[in-house]
């Protein structure tokens, strides 16, 4: 079968949803061609809410990654903006001249965000909140702080009021209409939403209509049309959208307030479709997602030359991605002779639940502050059930149905098969639980990658859970602190508390007293309990060389070939000709293969044998060099730039401040590498603004930089504090170390162990608080009195002597163990 | 090292090999790795990881399996078999502790071939 053409303009998450149910279908029945104006790849647009906030990045958000687009033979042009269609000739073409021919065309070119045409509105400053690009040119302006207003207090307005608070700007939402949210929300849930959000800080001007924007060039402000004027840095008009219909106007496709299509999705011309927000069914216009979602399949399986169901419009119900803020609505709540409310109010808990009644069917829910309820109640809204018999306890839910209360998982499991959990990705109850019984899931994200449920704005994620509880038992442990390894289900820190408070001070201890299921742990956990013994017991524990890596249990870095290097410390990066003749010596009496410059400032020599390690070792401790520790979960590196000495930019001794460091930080074993540098002014030319810890020396003192790493992430420090003398850099320093000794999981680098605990809280002790300071400074002296041994010294003296000479077979008696080849 | 029996090869006392640790045997045909864990089983296997010829003597020793220092592929002592997702075998050799000291099978050695 010669395959077809299917080109596609759009790459929203409509036309994303259809591809994907199309491919399923019938993998090779198309060539498939994609313009996507955004110059990127699908992505979830209704996650943009968390983007902005910073709960979440982009990455986190994207549907199909290019791999997608790749595994499944698509072009895609990323930034093409198409601008003509040929119905005739059946080709499109874009703005940059690419010209594709199709036999089907999709087109979900989606909406606009509607602006309102008042004096001042293409000032610079004034955003749409539609695309990542205007997510982007938020955050920038939140970066400077500043003032925003709002126009909208709808939905999407106040999803980016919430997320520019959150990013730090003093944010005024301005609405039309005397309460919030009127589409989606009652009066009384409208208020209650109202003081939730002045509460956390939004300032809200209800019954407000905007006059004009003020500014000559950029935005300084509005003026309302009663007068009141408002200073603003930036002004995000969400008021609405309408249906992108141009381009299908243009070539003469039929269109009402968006492109009219069947219930098949299909235009007036028959080889055209069209799905998403730009499109109108039975004048009805789209801008949630489910609806959405439920067109692209159709599209997807008529394409497919599958049969299938025509749209239909559905109810939808609403939810707003704004964290901490629970509403819920579905269907008709307005006033009416022939309705009736059901209300239930709660003031002290901030809830507010209320079903709207006709005919004994239930036609409108409204949820505040309590929505774990909503999908039951819409799923009785859409099977318009008979509530006579359960009407009085309807307002409490499932739960109630039945007389006494039940446990919540019983009214999950009481949901009927169909009822929808994730209205995001109209995922069903039916489908989690067969995903889970076939693929044999066990956990949220398992299901999320599998059926998507919950993975879009994850207010359902309760939902999903109480389903993986129900079905698969007590197998099932929710939101489960990440245990240590497979031997245990107990969590890093709970390890270490449990360490300190019982005194556990061996590996067989803390195995036994935390109920290990493993007799000998295995090599996740050891290592990591024998790191949080040396850390809390200095002084009483012994080290078990047995439940390290091997690098550390040698004290060198194992090669590929099972080789070794081995790096010297060369104190803040300075040598000698002594050293580094001694070095040279080295290299050539043990025949080492290569030679290398390190990236900090050291000397690596690699494809050292085994058994010569002890010599090798030997040789440059008499030269009066120790181990530089470049294998350990510890000090490593502290790289210098020349400072005073030489330099003319400099401000402090870098070099020596960085050899102070390292002579004092140098054997204490840490969760992580630790890498730290001093730069001798802002120049910066020792890099120390990407090190776990980095000093940048100024004219007034010493700028504290840590939580930097260039590893597998890049990561810029924070700036903890300026301190004047070198000897406070040496006490902050030594309390910021000792602080992630004790609080870090194993195996995570500082900016890791800062992510979890908090920055104001790492700042508030190490900077704000002398005594507390002190406290973790002097417990870091005290252990390095019994970390400050050089390891290599210690085995030339010939510590582990085993390690080092294998047993050999001699031909033991002739020709019994000739090789086999 | 002396052969004490047809079939059994002496090679050190038991307490030469460190607990949950290893000695590596040089032969002339390659690398075996002696393993001993926290009981005191001692255990033979071919001195290199099917995966990436990691040294397994240099590895972690967990009840009774080993852990590879390169990639982290866990095999038995036992049976030398991979553990987990991970698919491939090391060969074995028997061993046994005679008055104090391990002895390994000659028989196998010379049928097998180690690293």
């Amino acid at each position: 079968m010669v395959k077809q053409k299917l080109v596609v303009i759009g790459n929203g998450m409509a036309p994303g949803k259809a591809l994907e149910t199309l491919i399923e279908l019938a993998p090779e029945a198309y060539d498939i061609t994609i313009f996507n104006a955004e110059p990127r790849v699908n992505y979830n647009r209704i996650m943009l809410s968390p983007v902005l906030s910073g709960e979440s990045t982009f990455e986190d958000i994207i549907i199909h990654g290019d791999g997608w687009y790749i595994e499944n033979g698509i072009t895609l042009y990323k930034g093409h903006k198409v601008t003509d269609i040929d119905r005739d000739a059946k080709t499109v073409t874009s703005e940059a001249g690419v010209t594709v021919g199709y036999d089907k065309l999709l087109i979900a070119t989606g909406s606009t965000p509607f602006i309102i045409p008042i004096p001042g509105h293409k000032l610079a400053g004034v955003l749409a909140y539609r695309d990542l690009d205007d997510v982007d040119a938020m955050l920038i302006a939140a970066r400077s702080g500043g003032k925003a207003v709002v126009i909208g207090g709808g939905l999407l307005g106040l999803e980016a009021a919430a997320g520019l608070q959150m990013q730090g700007m003093d944010v005024t939402v301005l609405h039309l209409m005397p309460t919030l949210m009127e589409r989606q929300l009652d009066e009384s849930a409208g208020y209650l939403l109202e003081k939730t959000l002045t509460e956390r800080g939004l300032k809200i001007l209800t019954k407000a209509n905007t006059k004009e924007i003020l500014g000559e060039k950029k935005v300084t402000g509005v003026r309302l049309e009663d007068g009141t004027e408002l200073e603003a840095d930036i002004v995000i008009m969400a008021v609405g959208i309408r249906p992108s219909k141009n381009l299908a106007e243009q070539c003469g496709i039929k269109t009402g307030r968006g492109i009219l299509v069947n219930d098949k999705m299909q235009t007036n011309d028959p080889d055209i479709y069209a799905v998403g927000e730009c499109i109108e069914f039975e004048e009805n216009c789209y801008g949630l997602v489910a609806p959405l979602y439920d067109q692209a399949k159709i599209v997807g399986k008529t394409l497919a030359a599958k049969d299938t169901d025509g749209f239909v419009h559905p109810e939808t119900a609403t939810k707003l991605k704004v964290t901490g803020v629970n509403l819920y609505s579905a269907g008709d709540f307005s006033g009416g002779e022939d309705r009736e409310d059901i209300v239930l109010r709660d003031a002290t808990q901030g809830i507010y639940k209320r079903l709207v009644l006709k005919d004994n069917t239930i036609i409108g829910v409204v949820l505040y502050g309590d929505t774990e309820d909503g999908p039951w109640f819409f799923q009785h809204i859409k099977d318009k059930t008979d509530i006579s018999e359960m009407r009085e306890t309807l307002i409490f839910g499932p739960a109630y149905q039945g007389g006494a209360p039940v446990d919540p998982l019983q009214a999950v499991a009481a949901l009927p098969d169909d009822t929808e959990i994730c209205g995001c990705n109209g995922v069903s109850k039916c489908d989690i639980i067969n995903a889970i019984d076939e693929k044999s899931l066990s956990n949220l994200d398992d299901v999320r990658a599998h059926t998507k449920a919950s993975a879009s704005c994850g207010t359902c994620t309760g939902l999903v859970e109480k389903l993986l509880a129900l079905t698969l038992g007590d197998d099932f442990k929710p939101d489960a602190i990440k245990p240590v390894c497979g031997c245990t289900d107990k969590g890093h820190d709970e390890v270490r508390r449990r360490i300190v408070a019982q005194e556990l001070k061996s590996i067989p201890a803390v195995f036994q007293e935390l109920e290990w299921s493993t007799s000998g742990g295995c090599a996740k956990c050891r290592p990591a309990i024998n790191y949080y013994l040396i850390c809390a017991w200095p002084d009483e524990y012994e080290d078990d060389g047995f439940s390290r890596f091997i690098n550390e249990r040698i004290h060198a870095n194992i090669q590929k070939d099972g080789t070794y290097s081995v790096v010297p410390r060369v104190w803040g990066g300075m040598t000698s000709s002594k050293e580094l003749r001694a070095i040279a010596d080295v290299v050539d009496k043990f025949d080492i293969p290569a030679v290398k410059y390190t990236g900090g400032q050291r000397i690596d020599m690699l494809g050292v044998k085994k058994e010569d390690l002890p010599g090798v070792w030997a040789d440059l401790n008499s030269a009066g060099m120790v181990s530089g520790h470049a294998y350990a979960k510890g000090l490593r590196t502290v790289k210098t730039c020349v400072g005073t000495d030489w330099c003319r930019f400099g401000t402090q001794d870098s070099t020596g401040l960085g050899i102070k460091l390292e002579k004092f930080l140098w054997g204490a074993w840490a969760p992580h590498k630790l890498k730290l540098a001093v730069s001798g002014c802002p120049r910066n030319c020792a890099e120390a603004t990407c090190k776990d810890i980095g000093i940048v020396c100024v004219d007034s003192g010493y700028e504290i930089h840590a939580f930097g790493a260039a590893g597998l992430h890049i990561k810029g420090t924070d700036v903890l504090g300026i301190v004047p003398t070198e000897e406070a850099v040496i006490e902050h320093v030594g309390a910021l170390v000792q602080m992630y000794r004790e609080q870090g999981h194993y195996l995570d680098r500082m900016y890791k162990w800062k992510d979890k605990v908090g920055f104001d809280y790492i700042v508030e002790t190490i900077m704000g608080d002398a005594k507390a300071r002190k406290v973790y400074y002097d417990r870091f002296v005290y252990s390095q009195k019994f970390f400050q041994i050089d390891p290599w010294a210690e085995r030339v003296a010939g510590k582990e002597a085993h390690h080092f000479n294998p047993i050999e077979i001699v031909q033991p008696k002739a020709g019994i163990l000739e090789p086999a080849e | 090292m002396s052969v004490k029996s047809e079939n059994w090869l002496d090679l050190c006392e038991v307490s030469e090999i460190p607990s949950q640790g290893s000695r590596i045997v040089k032969t002339p045909t390659g690398c075996l790795a002696l393993f001993k864990t926290a009981e005191g089983e001692v255990f033979a296997l071919n001195d290199k990881c099917p995966h990436k010829q990691g040294p397994l003597s240099q590895g972690i020793v967990h009840d009774k399996f080993v852990t590879c220092p390169l990639h982290a592929w866990v095999f038995s002592l036992e049976t030398g078999e991979a553990q987990g997702a991970d698919e491939g075998r090391v060969a074995t050799f028997p061993t046994r502790i005679v008055n104090g000291r391990v002895e390994i099978s000659l028989t196998a050695l010379i049928e097998g071939k180690a690293a």
